[in-house]
């Protein structure tokens, strides 16, 4: 149960008693709370005597009279604002004109009870502008947690950059002492990890940027009419190196021949480069990788299937998020900066409302499918 | 103990560069090295052999890997150091010290340390732990 702290500034002691009286064993509940508010009742006869209380305590919600003898409620109300307390204003006066109203609500008070009032009015104000505190409170409070995401993701990636800098580092070490001989050849295997361990860097760094691209509401997307076929060979040709390397054949094919869409070239690239340099870069040696486009009245569906290490279905689950690696002695020497299919999910769902699914079979392969809207872009833009 | 005989040191780590480094580290120490890169295959390799110093990666298969196989080791060699390796630092702002009693009673490992440590570091500490 919490207690809200309840100022009552009124000139005329009867209301100010008549207030207390009807909210002393006043409590609000709502259903999307487990929490009762009651009310703790301060009472001041002046605008002064107001601003006194509010500057020495806690105050969270503010029944103001406007007429009051020395300065008025406008001005305490100016006040509260030009120090940015965190009090909600509730208006009582007898001139409920609307120049009143709208003054006041020009200053921040949260709404109006005229003089004079029944005690359910005043309960049913009371109960709205609780509401209005909690709520008020909760998105401030969201606000803050959005910061210490934000902390929880820079910390992530300050490790994710330190990693390969301690084993290259350590390599260097190694090789600086001659630990394991005096042949260059002693060290290849140390050299290539470092290597790909630097590559892995590059990688997380340029993800990186297309990541806080897409959060910035970044550049300008340059819609045009993009033939995803071509975008496909490309980045098919893009990973052929690496493909011929573990003896990968890629498959692609485009029905019908040319599947258009209306589309960033550099969104489409990430997507297909991510999909394919996937396929290829966890599938097993001599293994196959098919990409497949299709095109209907109002979809265009791009689906890459390989016949790589898989997926469980809780690896499956977690494989969208940012950082997230799946880590097993398949993937071991895999490297990746784990943000290609957060920023893919970004792209495919919040700049094209599509859809990205996957399934997976442990050591059998994995089958990627986006579904892409035809007509998101002409309508948003 | 025999301090003639060449010791036993176990060392886990699934990252397999760490792993590899720190190895090859300790092995230039003049240690008998064995190495496992999962819980699972530590766990195996303390069934077959009593090290005279672990070195665990903390965060493995699962988030307390290291803590898992820490327990393991002392209960069944309770005279084995064990060192915690970690790259989980104050920046992550998770931190594991092992200085107050009450954490020690807890986590059961003799030290713990960043994966970044210095080698010098490590081979004093490896002297301290074991006595030589």
């Amino acid at each position: 149960m919490a207690a809200l702290q309840v100022l009552i500034v009124d000139d005329e002691p009867g209301i100010r008693s008549g207030i207390s009286r009807i909210l002393k064993n006043y409590s609000v509940d709502f259903p999307f709370l487990e929490e009762e508010f009651t009310c703790e009742l301060i009472e001041a006869g002046s605008g002064e005597e107001a601003i006194q209380i509010i500057d020495s305590r806690q105050i969270d919600l503010i029944l103001l009279d406007n007429k009051l003898p020395g300065m008025d409620g406008i001005e305490v109300l100016e006040y509260i604002n030009k120090k940015q307390y965190d009090a909600s204003v509730m208006m009582i006066t007898s001139y409920a004109s609307l120049e009143l109203a709208i003054k006041a609500t020009n200053n921040g008070a949260y709404n109006f009870v005229p003089k004079p009032f029944t005690p359910q009015e005043l309960k049913s104000a009371m109960e709205n502008i609780i509401k209005h505190l909690y709520l008020k409170r909760m998105t401030r409070k969201m606000h803050q947690e959005g910061k210490s995401i934000r902390f929880q993701f820079l910390s992530v990636l300050s490790h994710e950059l330190k990693s390969p800098i301690n084993a290259v580092e350590g390599y260097l070490r190694i090789m600086q002492e001659k630990q394991v001989g005096d042949q260059i050849d002693d060290y290849m295997v140390m050299i290539e990890r470092s290597l790909e361990r630097i590559k892995g860097m590059r990688t997380l760094i340029i993800d990186l940027l297309d990541l806080t691209k897409l959060e910035s509401g970044r550049k300008n997307r340059e819609i045009r009419e993009i033939d995803l076929s071509e975008t496909a060979r490309v980045a098919r040709d893009t990973f052929l190196p690496m493909a011929i390397q573990k003896n990968v054949k890629v498959h692609l094919d485009s029905d019908p021949e040319k599947v258009v869409l209306q589309a960033d070239s550099e969104d489409m690239d990430i997507i297909f480069n991510n999909l394919i340099s996937n396929a290829v870069k966890y599938n097993r040696d001599n293994g196959e990788v098919f990409i497949q486009l299709k095109s209907d009245e109002h979809h265009v569906k791009i689906r890459v299937e390989d016949t790589g290490i898989g997926m469980t279905e809780d690896e499956c689950a977690k494989l969208f998020q940012e950082f997230v690696r799946i880590k097993n002695s398949k993937t071991k020497n895999i490297t990746g900066s784990g943000l290609g299919l957060s920023i893919l999910k970004k792209i495919v769902e919040e700049v094209y409302h599509g859809e990205i699914s996957l399934t997976s079979v442990p050591d059998q392969g994995t089958v990627f499918t986006v579904i892409l809207p035809k007509f998101s872009m002409t309508a948003s833009i | 103990m025999n301090t003639t005989e060449t010791k036993k040191v176990l060392i886990a780590d699934d990252d397999i560069d760490s792993l590899t480094i720190l190895s090859t580290e300790v092995r230039h120490m003049g240690f008998e090295v064995h190495t496992a890169e999962s819980q699972k295959e530590a766990e195996k390799l303390l069934e077959q052999l009593k090290p005279d110093l672990a070195i665990f990666d903390l965060m493995m298969e699962q988030m307390d890997s290291g803590f898992i196989l820490s327990y393991k080791t002392k209960k069944k060699y309770p005279g084995t150091p064990v060192i915690i390796a970690t790259a989980v630092t104050a920046e992550t702002g998770m931190l594991f010290g092992v200085n107050s009693e009450e954490e020690k009673k807890w986590i059961r490992a003799d030290l713990y340390m960043e994966k970044s440590i210095r080698p010098e570091q490590l081979r004093q500490e490896i002297g301290r732990l074991l006595n030589l």
